[in-house]
């Protein structure tokens, strides 16, 4: 088959999962999962068929693969929308087809498929347990979600709306795919929505990320006003970018910089960069595999995807070497201020995903923060390796709060949380895959050096703030990866290594393959994936392998931009605070011998601590800012705007209309109409009726002389009229 | 030749006749009788006319013959209404079929 129409194909699969399942085979548990993983494994597979022949592309940057096709007709003009596959795209399709489908194998084991039907489980509610018998005495075991084929159903629609985006020649259909995601997110979130908690959490992602969905919009609309176009090969042409770059707009931006700036604000929504962060670590009440999926790997990678893509655009006016344009500085600087602020709180949380949720966000501001300096590839490195060793870490944690959810059952103690990292440890007896997984994530997280892919990506992120002088970018960076590595071997040291601290964790066991396979699948990514972009400079290593990731999606831009060049600077940077992160995080939490400990770092911070821990109160913040005003507002245009003048008005035009109608009736209707003309009208008819029905005797000789006499009184009547 | 009016008169009567029987007798099968003398009078002044008006053509025979023609199948269709009129009601005169009556 013809690349491009196998380009066209890709999201259909797992949209017809959705439709699937949602319509036939919902009340079956296996079919709807042989569906949906198929669906998923289709995609993947295509997807791998066309990444595989771009690699056979000679100048596959100048050649993508493209196709389009007359969409809407816009007055005289035709709206196009299409694919394309250009080298970026390809990069992307690889790692977004990958932990696609390795998540929805994950979900077959995390939601039980296999296990008896709970005992009181509850549409909306995780599964909480069934009592079975065996040899004679009781036990609980897990038992399945209760809408197993439903979550089938949705992260099917939610696979279909990344193909949609990663696929698309043009924005609108990526906006497209966007807005599908955010839709697939908010009813993941609120997956188990008879939790209060989930349901907000819904509304609160769906919310914020609408804010920037709002400004994306809007510098779609900029964008198409100015150009009268969406598509790529038309908005990045030179011609176009000169033209636009030229051109003036607000606050002293260029136009490229106004919609780029537009657009980021959409990127900040969606991928949760400050100051717009806070609905992903509530999005952690969703399923872990949701938050795995949408949360770290694809969805809100799709927010950076967008901003690599519309580089070109920002950038314009940019050739390398001179200063910042104005909207990638302050690209650089949300990315970085988040990286590190995110960084810093992810190390006072306790719940084992809140750490990852927070280390998403730094991560991605990471990515924001390469992209603002211009460092296109180093940024899309870092995007498809994060997308690797995430969906690895948060599958991993997944992993090990089922296997305490195992341990919770066995107890009987309910009040001790599964998800708590205070009340793990030890675990790396218990569940010795998750246990290496997990560590070859995390180290993947913390860059540590050589063997795993993180350190390369971070690695090259730094060379490039460091070699083109932004220096403020290069320490916060610097200092957010070292309180990565730091966090990072907190919760490794915390979860898994010591000794258990709650019987709940000493009785937590390993999964079924469906949930590990995955975790091995993804780790040989996270380790491996770092190979291909090994800057060529670099020492001993450097050239045995070809920098084919640079080479290769650096040739996206119609103008390459050229490797850094090598300094030792932030070679050192990157392996003094990887592997000091790592070690003082290993030294500080190695005594954290019993769940109610006091954390250490709450000793040495003291205040701060509580601050961090609190998230610098950034909820409570917008809560007085924004929410509070708003249900404020709403309330008093209820109770005096609608309550007291609208409805006032209205009741006034209706009392009105009652004495007007009374008045009508009892003066006129009633006395006139009513006695004169309905009665009286009738009384008449019925008098002369009676007194015409009498000439009505049915004879019909009368009848005749009646006939007899009008006519010869008519001819009288002739005779004397027409005749004299 | 015998005045036009002599003819005219005899057909005058003779309608006036049957307009009385029609009128004025009970007995159904008598206003049919009633009827054809009407219809007979007329066929008295056609063919007066045609004979002192245009006797060159044969339209007034011609005439004649279609009332003749009309009259022998109205009397069909009124003799046999007039038999299940009796065959249903078992009476003929006039005054008795009154079902029009209100």
């Amino acid at each position: 088959m013809a690349t491009e129409n196998i380009i066209w194909l890709l999201p259909l699969p797992p949209l017809l999962a959705f439709v699937l399942i949602i319509l036939f085979t919902n009340k079956n548990n296996k079919l709807s999962h042989i569906v949906g993983v198929s669906a998923a494994g289709l995609s993947w597979l295509g997807a791998m068929i066309v990444f595989f022949r771009s690699l056979g592309v000679e100048h596959f940057g100048e050649h993508p693969f493209v196709s389009s096709i007359k969409w809407l007709p816009l007055g005289d003009e035709w709206l196009e929308i299409g694919v394309r596959i250009d080298p970026l795209s390809s990069a992307v399709l690889f790692f977004v087809g990958i932990t696609i489908f390795m998540i929805f194998l994950y979900s077959v084991g995390y939601h039980n498929f296999g296990q008896p039907e709970g005992d009181h489980d509850k549409k909306g509610l995780p599964p909480h347990g069934a009592t079975v018998e065996e040899h004679g005495h009781k036990h609980v075991v897990p038992s399945i979600e209760p809408m197993y084929a439903r979550f089938f159903a949705f992260i099917g629609l939610f696979a279909t709306g990344m193909y949609t985006l990663v696929i698309s020649d043009n924005l609108l259909t990526l906006f497209v795919g966007w807005e599908i995601m955010g839709l697939c997110s908010y009813l993941l979130i609120g997956f188990w929505f008879a939790k209060e908690s989930a349901r907000n959490a819904g509304i609160k992602a769906f919310m914020t990320t609408r804010i920037g969905d709002v400004f994306m919009l809007l510098g779609l609309a900029y964008l198409y006003t100015a150009t009268g176009s969406l598509q790529y090969e038309v908005i990045f042409s030179e011609e176009v970018l000169h033209r636009l770059a030229s051109a003036p707009s607000f606050w002293g931006l260029s136009a490229a910089g106004a919609i780029g700036l537009l657009l980021f604000i959409g990127a900040v929504g969606k991928s949760a960069q400050w100051p717009l962060h806070v609905w992903l670590p509530d999005a952690m009440e969703g399923p872990t595999p949701v938050s795995a999926m949408i949360h770290a790997a694809t969805m809100v990678s799709a927010g950076v995807y967008m901003v690599i893509r519309i580089f070109p655009l920002f950038s314009a006016g940019w050739d390398g070497h001179s200063s910042l344009t104005p909207t990638m500085s302050i690209i650089a600087f949300i990315g970085a201020f988040t990286a590190l602020f995110a960084a810093t709180i992810a190390v006072a949380q306790n719940d084992v995903k809140g750490v990852l949720a927070y280390s998403t966000i730094s991560q991605l501001g990471y990515m924001m923060a390469a992209i603002g300096i211009g460092a296109y590839v180093a940024a899309a490195f870092h995007l498809v390796t994060h997308a690797f060793f995430k969906a690895l870490l948060f599958l991993g944690s997944g992993s090990v709060i089922h296997g305490m959810e195992h341990g919770v059952l066995h107890t009987g103690d309910h009040s001790v949380d599964p998800q708590d990292m205070r009340n793990m440890g030890g675990l790396y007896k218990k569940m010795p895959v998750t246990f290496w997984t997990f560590l070859i994530g995390g180290f993947a997280l913390s860059g540590f050096p050589l063997v795993t892919a993180g350190f390369w990506s971070k690695d090259e992120i730094f060379a490039d703030a460091f070699a083109h002088g932004h220096t403020t970018v290069f320490i916060v960076l610097a200092l957010a990866a070292f309180l990565t590595a730091f966090y990072t071997m907190r919760q490794i040291t915390m979860t898994f290594l010591g000794e258990a601290r709650t019987p709940e964790a000493e009785h937590a066991s390993e999964n079924k393959w469906t949930m590990t396979a995955p975790l091995v699948v993804l780790s040989v990514f996270a380790l491996g994936y770092g190979w291909v972009g090994i800057p060529e400079e670099f020492p001993v290593l450097g050239g045995l392998l070809p920098n084919w990731f640079h080479d290769f999606v650096g040739h996206t831009l119609a103008n390459p931009l050229p490797a850094p060049e090598f300094s030792w600077v932030p070679l050192l940077t990157s392996l003094t605070v990887a592997l000091g992160g790592l070690a003082v995080g290993y030294l500080t939490y190695r005594n954290f011998k019993s769940a109610d400990a006091l954390d250490p770092m709450r000793k040495l911070l003291g205040p701060v601590y509580h601050f961090i821990e609190n998230k610098y109160y950034f909820d409570q913040a917008y809560d007085y800012l924004f929410v509070k005003p708003a249900y404020w507002i709403s309330s008093v245009f209820t109770e005096k705007m609608d309550k007291g003048v609208i409805d006032g008005i209205l009741h006034g035009f209706g009392k009105v209309a009652y004495f007007i109608g009374f008045n009508v009736r009892d003066k006129f209707d009633t006395p006139v109409i009513n006695r004169f003309i309905g009665d009286g009208s009738a009384e008449v008819v019925q008098k002369f009726g009676q007194w015409v029905r009498k000439a009505q005797t049915g004879r019909i000789q009368q009848y005749m002389v009646s006939a007899l006499g009008v006519l010869f009184l008519i001819f009288i009547a002739l005779y004397y009229l027409v005749l004299a | 030749m015998i005045p036009i009016s002599w003819y005219l008169i005899l057909a005058a009567a003779l309608f006036s006749i049957g307009l009385f029987g029609v009128l004025a007798r009970k007995n159904a099968v008598a206003i049919l009788l009633g009827v054809e003398l009407m219809l007979n009078a007329v066929n008295i002044n056609l063919v007066t006319f045609w004979r002192y008006n245009a006797p060159e053509t044969v339209t007034g025979q011609v005439f004649a013959i279609i009332v003749f023609a009309v009259a022998a199948a109205e009397v069909a269709v009124g003799l046999a209404l007039i038999i299940s009129i009796y065959r249903n009601r078992n009476t003929i005169v006039a005054d008795d079929l009154d079902m029009m009556k209100w």
